[in-house]
């Protein structure tokens, strides 16, 4: 589980683009794509999408970015060509490529620290109905951080388990997990006071 | 200068802490004790995370009753388990996290975070995912983030418990070399050789106060007294 472990370091030119750009231009292909709803167009953002990766030296991660999604378009595929038509499995998949690959590739050019210092300033306006703009941005860096942190009291959990000769029924883990992560909660919340941070 | 004066905690009607009085002004101090003889509760009280039910605690003349957030700023503290004290996704961001109130310019803030991975052996992992470094690297993160805030006073409970020989060593020459005053909670009762003052707890009382071969020659001496 490497999910916070998406950013590729690098220096080139999607590296030097801000994070508020990336993120607009992300958006930007996402209306076109939906308003044109054409699976020629979205064939070629897909092609595009890949070309960057490509010209930019990132290749090797264009099928760590695809291979979570891959069942789920199969399945998006198959049920719009049973159902609907193949024009329409082309087009839904080829859109929803592009748009997870865009987004794959704005994940690994950017520093989750400039993403946060951009949601802080978007929160910015909402001071004035007393909203703490860096509340906001430790608050989603929180939860970034916590995501590895299920998974290493799932995994720890699981490997007690099985180490005890026991084996499926996975419910049965839900309570340790539930445990274990509030035990680690309420020494995050510890270790948050004493660096004054609350 | 720590003073705690009559210091008593309960946890319900439990009494762990007991009428504990302590000058603290050695520049490294030890505290050692049985598991649940009140170590980490006397510790946790001297940057306010826990409030004594009577009698009081003053960092340099501050008590923690009154003075939190300036009591936080003088005295760090450090855990035993680093997962949990590392709080921002990547080893760069959880020692800049510490400076944001700090009023330092960017540049500066990331010169002092530079300096503090590097002074810690971490400038190569810089834009690491945090809880991919290994144990001794992430206690090493953990120290790092909280000495970047330049504390005077550094509480360690039981830093090395969780990690093997040689990183035990690293961790123990790191906190010998710190200009700030240390308070060091330990069961490696070797770490503490060198030290200028060694308390042993027992029961929630200070029941030895004195050099470190001594204390721990006391100690041993207790917990072999025991069944
Ligand atoms: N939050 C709490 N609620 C109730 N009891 C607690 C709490 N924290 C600690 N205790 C109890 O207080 C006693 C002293 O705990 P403390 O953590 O201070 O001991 P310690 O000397 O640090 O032990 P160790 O060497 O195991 O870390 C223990 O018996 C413990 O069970
Ligand atoms: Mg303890």
């Amino acid at each position: 589980m490497n999910t916070v472990g998406l950013y590729v370091p690098g220096t080139s030119l999607p590296y030097r683009i801000p994070a508020g750009v990336k993120l607009l231009a992300l958006l930007g292909t996402v209306t076109v794509l939906v308003v044109l709803a054409d699976p020629w167009v979205s064939l070629g953002a897909v092609l595009a999408v890949v070309l960057l990766y490509i010209l930019w030296g990132l290749a090797a991660h264009l099928w760590h970015a695809f291979r979570p999604v891959l069942l789920f378009l199969v399945a998006i595929a198959v049920f719009h060509a049973v159902f609907t038509d193949v024009h329409t499995a082309v087009r839904v998949c080829s859109q929803l490529t592009a748009v997870i690959l865009l987004a794959g590739l704005v994940t690994r050019t950017t520093p989750v620290s400039a993403m946060l210092d951009l949601f802080t300033r978007l929160a910015r306006p909402l001071q004035h109905v007393g909203v703490r703009p860096e509340r906001v941005g430790l608050v989603l860096a929180l939860t970034i951080r916590c995501i590895p942190m299920v998974a290493e009291a799932w995994r720890a959990s699981r490997e007690a388990y099985v180490a005890r000769g026991l084996r499926g029924g996975a419910h049965r883990m839900v309570v340790p997990v539930i445990v274990n992560l509030i035990r680690s909660a309420e020494a995050l919340g510890l270790a948050l006071s004493a660096r004054g941070l609350d | 200068m720590i003073r705690i004066e009559h210091v008593t905690h309960a946890y319900g009607d439990r009494v762990v802490v007991d009428d504990v009085s302590l000058d603290l002004r050695e520049h490294r101090i030890g505290l050692i004790g049985a598991n649940g003889s009140g170590k980490s509760t006397l510790a946790r009280m001297v940057n306010g995370l826990i409030v004594p039910d009577t009698g009081r605690v003053l960092v340099d003349g501050l008590d923690t009753r009154d003075h939190v957030k300036e009591i936080r700023r003088r005295v760090g503290f450090v855990f035993p388990d680093a997962d949990t004290q590392i709080i921002m996704p990547t080893v760069a961001e959880d020692v800049r996290i510490g400076l944001r109130d700090s009023g330092l310019s960017r540049d500066e803030i990331e010169a002092r975070v530079d300096e503090a991975l590097a002074r810690h052996g971490l400038l190569e992992h810089r834009d690491h995912p945090a809880h991919l470094l290994s144990s001794g690297q992430k206690q090493m993160l953990a120290l790092a983030s909280v000495l970047v805030t330049e504390p005077q006073i550094l509480v360690c409970d039981e830093p090395t418990t969780l990690l093997d020989l040689r990183n035990v060593r690293i961790i123990t020459e790191t906190l010998r070399t710190l200009p700030q005053q240390v308070i060091l909670l330990t069961h490696h009762l070797d770490t503490l050789s060198g030290f200028d003052r060694v308390l042993v707890m027992d029961a929630g009382k200070i029941v030895f106060d004195g050099a470190p071969e001594d204390a721990v020659a006391y100690y041993v001496a207790l917990m072999e007294q025991r069944p």
